[in-house]
């Protein structure tokens, strides 16, 4: 039965977790993913989750217990952040170019130095370059549903790529919300037992992951790239099938009062429900503003952003994530997906939320205002830093 | 030679123990020659060729198999009777 409970972001992704019915763990704790796995290793340990749990030495080893695991055939989950995730950086390469259906949840942390358990983006962005499916989540509820969609999504035959869930550290880690939990019949259904069709098997065997040398490795790196991007409707797909049975809905790109908007802020992750007080705030005043956010960050939805920024004059993108000598990695990436078009908004670059720190409401309406006084004046910078102090 | 499109999923390989049928001699740049009438059969060569390209032949000889033989030369370094020698391989 549905039931309306209250729980803490990392609770509800283990209890999303769960519910997959997961056969195979393996993580290693780290601020501030640690609930997650603290909450899934009780649950295997009462037997309310049989699956084999992997206690592994290092980050860089959960995701190969996870590739082997899921190499074997088997439904696997494994979660980090910040730094941890930097150690798996290598791994993470194995099971996108193989085609294993990992599924991963971040707890979103920024990176050394100075040494930051808080949240931002630096982490998430640092792979976005691997053939992962990147889902960014706002809220409680949706890192439960998030979860759940990345093993429809990452185990869809027409997909068989891993899948990673970003949840903001602490913000959305630590934070209680109230959650509907579905039945488990309703997750049943969605995600039904899952068969790799390649799956380690001694009667049948395979190689996986072998040599390529240089006649073979880019026709290899072609259809990784075909496949990966034709994984991108299967994604709204599956999302549609979601709402279908769960009754919440998801899209590549959510609006928020975009429709006449002149103006549209773009946020990632859980600092777009502040940024809606800011856009309701305006919007009392009058003043043509909306939201936009990129819920599905990997395979980038090119139309989906192009179709909801549509009309727009301005786009201001907030970026939790410096990318040093250049800006903000997904102001970059939007400035380039818009280059060729004819109607195109002007696109101003704005970081801040580094490392845990909050963006109030007047900061959001400071960077709408800003951002229009640099899309009329023009500006030196390339991006200005909100809430740095001078 | 294979298109994109004829790539398994993830590029898997799905015919076992196919690394054999991969022609590493033409890595070579030096080739061991060997002179029969010096080898006392010791088995040496056979035991450090890191290739597995040395083979013993039906009439007991031991005989380098160049479809595999990278010229390494530890052949002819470990063989103590001078019975293997590097020459300069050219096309």
């Amino acid at each position: 039965m549905t039931k309306r409970v209250g729980l803490e972001g990392s609770f509800a992704v283990s209890e999303a977790v769960r519910m997959a019915d997961v056969d195979v763990l393996s993580a290693y704790p780290i601020t501030p993913q640690t609930h997650i796995v603290e909450r899934l290793s009780e649950m295997v340990a009462d037997g309310d989750l049989d699956a084999e749990f992997i206690c592994v030495e290092s980050e860089h080893s959960a995701m190969s217990a996870c590739v082997g695991a899921s190499a074997a055939g088997a439904r696997v989950f494994t979660c980090t952040a910040g730094q941890g995730l930097e150690l798996m950086h290598e791994v993470l390469y194995i099971p996108s170019s193989m085609r294993l259906p990992v599924v991963a949840v971040v707890a979103n942390r920024a990176l050394s130095s100075p040494l930051s358990v808080w949240g931002d983006h630096s982490d998430a962005m640092a792979v976005r370059d691997i053939g992962w499916v990147q889902i960014f989540a706002e809220n409680v509820q949706q890192a439960y549903d998030l979860t759940l969609c990345a093993y429809r999504i990452a185990e869809d035959k027409d997909v068989l790529f891993p899948a990673m869930v970003h949840l903001d550290g602490f913000h959305l880690s630590h934070v209680i919300e109230p959650v509907i939990l579905p039945d488990q019949r309703q997750v049943d259904d969605f995600i039904p037992e899952f068969e790799y069709p390649f799956a380690l098997n001694p009667d049948k065997p395979v190689s996986m992951g072998c040599y390529g040398p240089p006649y073979i490795y880019t026709e290899a790196k072609k259809s990784q790239n075909v496949a990966f991007e034709s994984s991108r409707k299967i994604v709204s797909k599956a999302w549609g099938e979601f709402e279908g049975i769960f009754e919440r809905s998801y899209l590549p790109v959510e609006s928020y009062r975009t429709e006449d908007a002149d103006v549209i802020l773009l946020v990632m992750g859980s600092f777009a429900e502040t940024a809606m007080l800011a856009i309701d705030r305006m919007r009392k005043e009058g003043k043509k503003v909306g939201l936009a956010r990129l819920r599905l960050w990997r395979p980038f939805p090119f139309d989906e952003i192009r179709k909801a920024v549509k009309g727009a004059k301005l786009l201001v993108v907030l970026d939790r994530c410096i990318s040093f000598g250049y800006g903000g990695p997904v102001c970059s990436e939007l400035r380039s997906a818009f280059y060729r078009e004819k109607n195109r908004p002007d696109i101003v670059s704005f970081i801040g939320g580094l490392g845990g720190r909050d963006i109030t409401i007047d900061q959001y309406e400071y960077m709408i205002k800003r951002g229009k006084e640099i899309s009329e004046n023009g500006s030196e910078e390339e991006f200005e830093m909100i809430g740095v102090r001078q | 030679m294979l298109s994109w499109k004829d790539l398994e999923l993830g590029s898997i390989v799905t015919e076992p123990g196919n690394a054999s049928a991969y022609k590493t001699g033409d890595w070579r740049s030096n080739k061991p020659i060997r002179d029969q009438s010096k080898c006392i059969k010791c088995g040496l060569c056979y035991i450090y060729c890191p290739d597995a390209a040395v083979e013993l032949s039906k009439a007991g000889n031991y005989e380098t198999n160049y479809f595999y033989c990278k010229g390494c030369g530890i052949c002819a370094n470990e063989c103590p009777r001078g019975a293997l020698t590097m020459i300069v391989e050219e096309e």
